[in-house]
């Protein structure tokens, strides 16, 4: 297979380019049309001119036979490290065990993401589709180089080279050499101007397990997460922040604050006030003797159950369309039965287990930061700004996340920039210069805002006289995540975000009548995208309330979907798939005395990957609810790492378990009401199902794997409880509902 | 000054005594593989064993460890003799565990706590002794067939 140049994009080879120290070897760097011109040191991304330089690159050999891949996105857990590293290998023809990744410095010229223009960064599951093309070609040019050089030094036909396994060989002669062997001869030769890819069916990685790369520093607690990064002099800050969303400092009155020994300063900053000490637990004790008075006269005082009422209100009118097949009133009206239903969903925190934390230093060129950073182009611009820098002159180290579910992926930068202010503000002083790191508690981190917006739904629909959908009405209030964010123009278009509706405008079901509505009300609440963003609440209205009109109609759910997927043959296929490992239609085995059982299905698409699920739950006889297991298909296109997608899919179905279950953040009175894992609860494992994982084989591009999974799970639940017991839940989470028979 | 066996060497760190031994940990005596997540007790990242039995070491202040045994993950398989944690460190990577990586160091010490008391735990067993370690990332099913395979190793 021949694949063309990608449109754009050369592949340069950074080690003639003479910046690399000897020794190094074969370094490939992948750019944009254009940007290779500007390669090098002291024109890109250098901020402390002490730091040592860190070559652009996503392929490195060693003359020691290691093959570096620089990783581009973040690993939060998601896999993609061994995923991004997989693509290389594949056609690299490396050895798994001589393959490591490193992470990529900030630089969108080279390191963004294709799927966002210039801008680098790493979410809406897109980390493997965005790189698919673009890290295979870099494998397939260093193959071709080292092959190149190969047949130089032996003196035979390039063609009768092969590679495997690290190892390159002329086998008529029986002529071996490692990488390392030949990687600095084949930094001397020029680029390929095409390479060729391999044919799907040589592939000896892609569609394989390839162990993840970080497994071992993760088991034996070597590796370094922003929370374990420790610098020269440096300094630890904890912030206090207002009570309220909109309040600010008015004064404060840091003396016994600053008679905890070990205390270097106390500072104001725009978001707070920053007690900088030698570390945490100094930091924590000095910010608890803090007296400060805050301004609230702009501080946001409603609650969360009188935002629902506004919303319940707003919904009962009409809103901005976003989609309209047919004519949903005229439908309605005319319909046989009508149905209806009002849905709630609160605002959740992505509470990622290790709470936001930023290093930051200030040095003469510019500013460094270190963490596990998402969105590095953002994060820059909004640093530079703050320091009157240009957004070259930030430098971004990228560690691992320890969790992130779209948190460090924050729009205004919120937690960096905080950092940054800190050192900004600790710049005249004495401990100027300083690394300073900033923690954030579990508490600090929870009341942060950056939610998923709270959300009310409402649907109504109609049955024929057949039994058949005619009409449906789906009007959605919410806040919109995108509004002032450099995403909007892309992705608000009419009023409408698209992040808002997603899933709901995309409904996939043949129902002649459709409209769907929205209304973005503005509130000081900061929201976020959150693992599946749109999703997590339109699979589930869609999904639940879909159902509810399946028994009305006395239809079987799987049918019924079936039925209305004709002309969306993905969805149709997961379904089918899910509903065939789960034995869909066959009784399930009885509980103990006092329990009912219950299956239900749900169907979602979202990122481009078709997700079905059949989950099968126990209601006790004191109402609590248990989920036994969960069947999953999925087709997310080409699957590069089978087990890596049974992971997210396991992981994705437990983070949206415990939202579905128990995850609500509230306000009263603008204050928000949780605080830690009492009051917001994670799912423990006592509460995670077995999970069975079914992968549609696909020769489509892939698709993202780390939140598909996750919007799922509540609508299936939701669907089982419903069989098991006749209840409809419609408000989230299900923790408090009356599920008692 | 406080005085305890850390890893199998004895050390004063120089903290306060009500200190909590995860700041002492890692603040104190630079070791960051126990983690920081939730800083009363509910979460389990901050798991040590104390004279081999799992503690928090967030609510466990520096003096309570006078005099005692603490392992963190980085004294987890040192000796040759300590089969336990070699075979849960083994099937964590076997079966390839890990997500984010942020909560497993404590999930890692429940787990060997647990394999030294009942060479054959139940899914009951497991469940109720890891309980108490979140992970958000909700990598429970992999722990749970982790723990079972690096028992079936032990034999
Ligand atoms: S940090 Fe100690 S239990 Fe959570
Ligand atoms: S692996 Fe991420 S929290 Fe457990």
């Amino acid at each position: 297979m021949r694949a063309p140049a990608l449109q754009g994009v050369a592949i340069v080879n950074a080690s003639r380019r003479g910046f690399l120290k000897a020794g190094v070897g074969l370094t490939l760097v992948v750019v944009a049309g254009g940007a290779a011109a500007q390669a090098g040191p002291g024109k890109a991304g250098r901020a402390n001119a002490a730091a040592p330089f860190v070559p652009n690159a996503f392929v490195r050999i060693g003359t020691d036979g290691s093959v570096t891949v620089i990783a581009k996105h973040l690993e939060m857990g998601q896999g993609a490290y061994a995923g991004l590293a997989t693509l290389v290998a594949e056609e690299l023809d490396a050895a798994w065990p001589q393959v490591h990744v490193e992470g990529a410095p900030a630089d969108a010229s080279r390191y963004n993401n294709l799927f966002w223009g210039p801008a680098q960064g790493t979410g809406g599951s897109t980390a493997i589709a965005n790189s698919f093309d673009q890290l295979r070609q870099a494998g397939a040019a260093a193959r071709a180089m080292l092959v190149a050089a190969a047949a130089n030094r032996w003196g035979v036909p390039a063609g009768q080279v092969s590679v495997a396994k690290g190892i390159v060989s002329h086998p008529p002669s029986g002529r071996r050499a490692t990488f390392g062997e030949l990687a600095a001869a084949a930094a001397r030769l020029p680029v390929p101007r095409e390479v060729k890819l391999k044919d799907p069916q040589d592939y000896v990685f892609i569609g394989r397990r390839a162990p993840r790369l970080d497994s071992g520093p993760k088991t034996n607690g070597r590796a370094i997460f922003t929370q374990d990064l420790r610098l020269p002099r440096m300094l630890t800050a904890l912030v206090a922040h207002p009570p309220r969303f909109g309040a600010r400092v008015r004064s404060f009155d840091a003396a016994k604050a600053r008679a905890v020994a070990g205390v270097a300063d106390v500072v104001a900053i725009p978001s707070g006030v920053a007690v900088v000490a030698r570390d945490f637990w100094t930091a924590k004790t000095a910010r608890d003797a803090l007296g400060i008075e805050w301004d609230e006269a702009a501080a946001f005082r409603l609650g969360s159950a009188e935002i629902v009422a506004e919303y319940r209100r707003l919904a009962a009118t009409p809103g901005a369309r976003a989609r309209r097949d047919g004519d949903p009133a005229a439908a309605l009206a005319a319909a046989a039965r009508r149905f209806e239903a009002e849905y709630e969903f609160p605002y959740l925190a992505h509470a990622a287990m290790e709470p936001m934390n930023c290093v930051v230093q200030l040095g003469p060129g510019g500013c460094e930061i270190w963490n596990g950073a998402q969105m590095q182009t953002g994060d820059q611009r909004a640093v530079a700004a703050a320091l009157g820098l240009a957004p070259h002159q930030v430098k971004i180290n990228m560690l691992f996340a320890g969790g992130s579910f779209g948190r460090r992926a924050n729009p205004g930068a919120d937690y960096v920039l905080e950092a940054a202010e800190i050192a900004k503000a600790l710049a005249g002083g004495p401990h100027a210069g300083r690394p300073v790191k900033l923690v954030w508690t579990r508490e600090d981190d929870m009341r942060a805002g950056w939610y998923r917006p709270l959300f009310v739904h409402r649907l109504e629909a109609g049955l024929d006289a057949h039994g058949d959908i005619v009409a449906w009405q789906h009007r959605l209030v919410g806040q919109s995540i995108l509004a002032g964010t450099p995403f909007a123009g892309a992705l608000v278009k009419d009023g409408i975000d698209v992040t808002s509706v997603e899933g709901a405008s995309t409904l996939p079901y043949a129902i002649p009548n459709l409209g769907v509505e929205l209304h973005s009300p503005k509130l000081p609440v900061p929201v976020q995208w959150w693992r599946s963003v749109g999703s997590t609440h339109t699979a589930y209205s869609t999904e639940t309330f879909l159902d509810e009109l399946a028994s009305a109609a006395g239809r079987d759910p799987v049918e019924l979907r079936r039925r209305l997927l004709d002309k969306h043959p993905r969805h149709k296929a997961v379904l089918e798939l899910a509903a065939q490992r789960a034995r869909w239609g066959t009784p399930l085995a009885p509980g103990e005395a006092g329990e009912r059982r219950g299956r239900g299905v749900a169907v979602h698409e979202s990122f481009n990957t078709f997700v079905a699920q059949v989950a099968e739950v126990t209601v006790r006889a004191d109402g609590s609810l248990r989920v036994d297991r969960v069947v999953c298909a999925l087709d997310c296109g080409l699957a590069i790492n089978p087990d890596n997608i049974a992971a997210q899919v396991e992981g994705g179905i437990g983070y949206g378990l415990a939202a579905a279950l128990h995850g609500a953040i509230t306000l009263a009175a603008g204050i928000v009401e949780q605080s830690n894992f009492h009051d917001y609860r994670p799912l423990r494992i006592d509460e995670m199902p077995a999970v069975e994982t079914h992968i549609v084989a696909s020769a489509e591009p892939p698709t993202g794997v780390g939140e598909p999974a996750t919007p799922v799970i509540a609508p299936a639940v939701a669907n089982a409880v419903a069989a098991a017991t006749g209840k409809r839940l419609r408000r989230l989470p299900f923790e408090g509902e009356a599920l008692r028979a | 000054m406080t005085e305890f066996d850390l890893n199998g060497r004895r050390v004063r760190p120089d903290a306060s005594p009500d200190m909590p031994l995860l700041w002492v940990l890692r603040d104190r005596l630079g070791l960051t593989g126990t983690k920081y997540g939730c800083g009363i007790a509910l979460c389990g990242a901050c798991t040590v064993l104390v004279d081999g039995q799992p503690a928090r070491s967030c609510v466990t202040p520096l003096g309570a460890v006078a005099g005692s045994r603490v392992t963190t993950i980085e004294g987890l398989s040192a000796g040759q003799s300590d089969r336990v944690s070699r075979a849960v460190q083994d099937a964590w990577m076997r079966l390839d565990v890990v997500q984010c990586g942020y909560c497993q160091s404590g999930q890692i010490l429940a787990a060997v706590a647990l394999l030294r008391a009942k060479r054959r735990p139940t899914d009951a067993e497991i469940d109720g002794a890891l309980a108490g370690n979140v992970c958000r990332c909700a990598t429970y099913q992999r722990i749970r067939a982790a723990i079972k395979d690096a028992a079936r190793v032990l034999g």
